[in-house]
């Protein structure tokens, strides 16, 4: 059985194979509008997260799928004192996949250990976020082309910010990749990161803390919220949350074909003002997730129309 | 000079760092076992200065080669059989190790679910880095 826990669970040919399905969606999305007639997706929302679970629950309506679940650890059976692996052999008997977001690191691998149904990983606390992934390299392929090349900037929050550490990890699989991780010292992305993925794997990284300066370098700037839930400590959030405000002067310095991404809700990172130009992709990249998502629900049941498995 | 009798059928625990013998002792459970256990601190050692030493009289599925491993590969195991030295045991970091640290992230999910066995990967060998099966958190060793 496949679960996805991590981007890295895909190789980059399934990748490819299911970004391919993805993007045939987009063309026709009637095409898929009853493959999962029959099937039940249940969504195990263990933290608020409005934006993931309805793009879940939107990709398995679409495939004509059927959805259930809770959208916070308060209505679930974890208020009560239930394990996740307990919760999970319930759940299985109920539907035919889950996707889990839970706010402590490992939750869905724990899942998966004793799941009887795929589990996708929602988001668990700071770690992975694979989906987001997904849309993201969606989104980057269906503007960009390719991955091969292109000069990345992440921007805002990358040590608890685990939508960076999972672009990160899917896009040092691919040729000439170059990264500018643009953070306050505080927030760079943590040393698993750096030396097991960069540093490891030869790839080219440089660590700033000024957006303006490396702007016309960019092909695509990521851009992130600081999360307030990823703090302990309120004043060390509140010092935090205005670093980086992406404005119209910010995007005059940039090259124009760059793209902007955001993997949303935005705060105020990213001025409104910018929203009109042609160059921010943050609500293009909503839309692809669905699609994505509905691809990787048919891949991991082995039900996409016309393949083998 | 203190003598500690002569093993003739068992294992020793060589070229323990100096003063780190009791804390094998707790983690190999020597405390559990029936048989006759020797520790020697601060033994002289050429190589080491000073070294402690422990003795086992049983064999060697008494104890846990990977946790001793983990705790100090640089440990000689000696196995004696009619009171020689009959083979040398080196000792490697062990890839997995469970229930022997735990995970101090607490954001892991094994921070509000102590059932989980506390499972950790070693991923850089040279460094000896471990990271935690759930949540990658990084245990090193120095």
């Amino acid at each position: 059985m496949k679960h996805l826990l991590s981007p890295l669970d895909l190789s980059v040919e399934e990748l490819d194979r299911l970004l391919d399905v993805a993007a045939d969606i987009a063309a026709d999305p009637s095409k898929y509008a009853h493959v999962m007639d029959d099937k039940k997706l249940a969504t195990l929302f263990y933290e608020p997260s409005t934006r993931t679970r309805l793009s879940f629950e939107a990709a398995m309506l679409n495939l004509g799928g059927s959805v259930l679940g809770f959208s916070s650890a308060d209505s679930s059976s974890a208020a009560k004192g239930e394990s996740v692996a307990d919760t999970i052999r319930v759940i299985s008997c109920y539907a035919d996949i889950c996707a889990m977001r839970h706010p402590k690191e490992g939750a869905p691998l724990v899942a998966s250990m004793h799941s009887r149904i795929p589990v996708i990983n929602a988001g668990d606390g700071g770690h992975q976020h694979p989906t987001q992934t997904l849309t993201d390299l969606m989104t980057i392929r269906a503007l960009k082309g390719h991955f091969d090349g292109l000069t990345i900037g992440l921007c805002g929050d990358l040590k608890f910010g685990r939508t960076v550490h999972s672009l990160i990890n899917s896009l040092v699989r691919y040729n000439n990749i170059r990264f500018i991780l643009i953070s306050p010292k505080e927030l760079r992305v943590p040393d698993y990161i750096r030396e097991d993925v960069l540093t490891a794997k030869g790839v080219e990284f440089e660590e700033v803390t000024s957006l303006d300066e490396v702007m016309p370098q960019l092909d695509i700037l990521y851009m992130t919220r600081v999360q307030k839930e990823r703090f302990f400590n309120e004043e060390e959030y509140l010092r935090m949350k205005d670093y980086y405000i992406l404005t119209r002067e910010k995007m005059a310095l940039a090259k124009e074909d760059m793209i902007v991404l955001h993997p949303l809700p935005r705060v105020n990172e990213i001025s409104v003002e910018v929203d009109d130009d042609p160059r921010a992709a943050y609500f293009k990249q909503a839309q692809y997730g669905v699609y994505v998502r509905m691809a990787l629900i048919m891949y991991l049941l082995d039900m996409i129309p016309g393949s083998d498995k | 000079m203190l003598n500690v009798g002569k093993l003739t059928e068992g294992f020793v625990l060589d070229h323990i760092q100096a003063g780190r013998c009791m804390d094998i002792y707790q983690s190999l459970g020597l405390d559990k076992l029936d048989c006759c256990v020797a520790i020697i601190k601060n033994a002289k050692s050429k190589k080491m200065g000073k070294k402690d030493i422990i003795k086992i009289d049983g064999g060697l599925d008494l104890v846990d080669l990977d946790i001793l491993g983990f705790i100090d590969h640089n440990i000689t195991v000696n196995i004696i059989k009619n009171g020689e030295i009959v083979e040398k045991k080196e000792l490697t970091l062990p890839k997995t190790v469970t229930n022997i640290i735990k995970c101090k992230n607490p954001r892991c999910i094994t921070s509000i679910e102590q059932e989980l066995d506390q499972v950790f990967y070693l991923t850089d060998e040279e460094k000896q880095v471990y990271r935690c099966k759930y949540c990658e958190e990084k245990y090193t060793k120095f």
